[in-house]
């Protein structure tokens, strides 16, 4: 595809695409070649990497790379729901509040002034406190209830020059409906704002669950490579030399997703904004 | 006077319009944290009074009265009197008190902690910005240099590496691989047994502790107030004033400061304004890594307690401080900004 190549010609697009294509296959293919091994072996309690344990073993001595390859899955599949949730909400109700004005417009516009000013992971906190959100799909979507506002905005300013433009007067005036107006017409025409801030809301949503996982908030089970971090810290294993190599994994795999990222939605900016592309 | 086109001229002028808009996101603010203690099902009260009455050794009457006193509701009063009297005791100061005793108010339990994080996140993000304000521009005047490549490329890493991980990575690797920090002595905010007062023991000890906290705040901004002024001055160069100034052979140095730099910086001494207000909110994970006693470590301390009104006060102080610096930033800019006009 020609869009693919064209960010592949900037080093930040071409780094962005290979980091999270090597990430989505980490996490989603590489599971099924790599059998689990999660057994417990006491008598290789934090073991130095070496060939047998490439990052070494935790404290009930099980392989650290092992764990980093099926530690990935939940955070990417809650990451691209929340994304994919927020970025619903903002397009279906920026559009229509842009559309529609009037009251709809005043309310919805209120909402997102009040949702962007809480402090999401404070309200994250005490929501998770007060409910415990249990299961992957609840824990996305309480990070999408928070992260479509700034979209909204945006998209909502789009739309009120979008409607004005002649196809977008034809198709309405040839009645072919509010949601082939916005889907059909318009949305094409926003699709450099949608898709930066699609990846910037999966870095906000890793950045978010990871944070409630570290603070023990959300009961994961299995891989994953918050808990990995949540275990070191509440055990206290951060203070323990030996266990470097089990602690710096997870760290560096979730750093390099979100660096990954970013560099892809800056690949995505050149793309669209031929402006910066000079520069 | 007709009240419609009262209100209406009142709405039209942009500061009352300013500060009805952020009191009425602050009522919102009160009415959803009463929603949560009050109204959805598992509610805390509900659950506290269903804790007390389990056992049999309280009845439900002697169970509500306890509860009433803890959060400042009285629950003998229909729901939307309780939310009035609510929303009265909140203007007053009255959070209500903490589960574990009831003689500390929640009032008094934020006060206590809530200095130590505005010290430590406050100098954190006034140094970020400062020095972030110099590189950018520096970096704006040497675009495509390898200073500007470098300055951008940290910038835009640290800025994307979550900040509890830099957190943890300092630890790990200063604190106990090299052995250079003594994490250990560096956790909480003082060191035990000091007698606060402004004698420069009891100084250096407060430096001492805050220093990680503040080298990850200062990390945490720094990347965001780079590339904003980077962009900003690059526009700035720009424009027609700075063609002329140039053209009228005014000093580099005056052009730089007054024309350049102070023009570009504008839109973001509005964002430090609006960041301040999320000095409090961002504190949490932090404070949990270097266990720093601030306001975000009392949180989670309430979360692990099921202290509720604990939880909730510091949910209304958050918001409530991120609406007034969003208020501030608003007034300042208009302020700042000649062109943007007080009346329209």
């Amino acid at each position: 595809m020609s869009i693919i190549a064209t960010i592949a010609r900037r080093p930040a697009g071409l780094i962005g695409l290979i980091g999270v294509g090597g990430f989505v296959l980490l996490a989603f293919v590489v599971p099924f070649f790599v059998p689990l091994r999660n057994t417990v072996d006491i008598g290789s309690i934090y073991v130095t990497p070496s060939l047998a344990h490439p990052l070494g073993t935790d404290f009930q001595g099980r392989d650290v790379l092992n764990q980093i390859v099926y530690g990935g899955r939940d955070i990417l599949t809650i990451a691209f729901l929340a994304a994919l949730f927020s970025t619903a909400i903002a397009v279906t109700f920026g559009s229509i509040a842009a559309t529609r004005g009037g009251t709809v417009d005043t309310i919805v516009l209120a909402i997102t002034d009040i949702v962007l000013t809480v402090p999401h992971l404070i309200v994250l906190i005490v929501v998770a406190a007060i409910f415990r959100p249990q299961g992957f799909l609840l824990l996305a979507v309480l990070l999408a209830s928070l992260q479509w506002a700034g979209l909204l905005r945006q998209v909502r300013a789009q739309v009120l020059s979008l409607k004005e433009r002649e196809y977008v007067e034809a198709a309405r005036s040839l009645d072919l409906g509010l949601f082939h107006v916005i889907f059909r017409e318009m949305l094409p025409n926003m699709a450099s704002y949608v898709a930066i801030h699609f990846i910037f809301a999966m870095t906000g949503a890793v950045y978010a669950q990871v944070g409630l996982i570290v603070l023990g908030l959300v009961p994961m089970t299995g891989a994953n490579w918050g808990v990995m971090l949540q275990l070191a810290l509440s055990q206290g294993a951060i203070y323990f030399s030996d266990s470097f190599w089990y602690i710096l994994s997870p760290i560096l795999a979730i750093a390099l997703f979100q660096l990954s990222l970013v560099a892809l939605a800056s690949g995505l900016e050149d793309v669209f904004n031929p402006r910066l592309r000079a520069g | 006077m007709d009240p419609r086109r009262y209100l209406g001229s009142a709405w039209r002028h942009p500061v009352l319009r300013a500060v009805l808009k952020a009191a009425l996101t602050i009522l919102v603010a009160t009415a959803i944290t009463f929603v949560l203690i009050r109204l959805l099902p598992g509610n805390p009260v509900d659950l506290r009074i269903d804790e007390l009455t389990r056992d049999g050794s309280m009845t439900y009457e002697q169970a509500r009265e306890q509860v009433s006193a803890i959060y400042p509701i009285d629950l003998n009063d229909p729901i939307p009197l309780q939310f009035l009297g609510y929303l009265w005791n909140v203007l007053r100061g009255d959070l209500g008190t903490s589960y574990l005793s009831t003689t500390a108010s929640v009032t008094s339990i934020i006060l206590a902690v809530l200095p130590w994080t505005l010290f430590a996140v406050g100098t954190g993000l006034l140094l970020s910005f400062v020095a972030g304000i110099g590189l950018g521009l520096l970096a704006a005047y040497h675009r495509g240099s390898f200073f500007d490549q470098a300055v951008s490329t940290i910038g835009s890493i640290v800025s994307s590496v979550p900040n509890y991980l830099i957190a943890i990575l300092i630890v790990l690797i200063f604190g106990v691989q090299l052995e250079i920090l003594p994490i250990t002595q560096m956790r909480g905010a003082t060191s035990p047994g000091i007698h606060p007062g402004f004698t420069l023991e009891f100084v250096g000890d407060v430096l001492f502790h805050a220093a990680l906290p503040i080298l990850v705040f200062f990390l945490t901004h720094i990347g965001h107030w780079i590339l904003s002024m980077r962009n900003a001055t690059l526009a700035t160069l720009e424009e027609d004033y700075v063609v002329a100034a140039r053209a009228r052979g005014l000093r580099e140095s005056r052009i730089t400061t007054a024309y350049v730099g102070r023009n570009a910086a504008l839109p973001l001494v509005t964002q430090l304004a609006i960041a301040t207000g999320f000095i409090v909110g961002g504190a949490v994970l932090i404070e949990q890594v270097f266990l720093y006693q601030g306001i975000g470590l009392r949180l989670l301390r309430a979360v692990a307690q099921r202290d509720y009104p604990v939880m909730q006060g510091i949910l209304l102080l958050v918001t409530i401080s991120v609406v007034v610096a969003n208020l501030a930033a608003d007034l300042l800019y208009s302020k700042l900004d000649p062109r943007i006009g007080r009346t329209s």
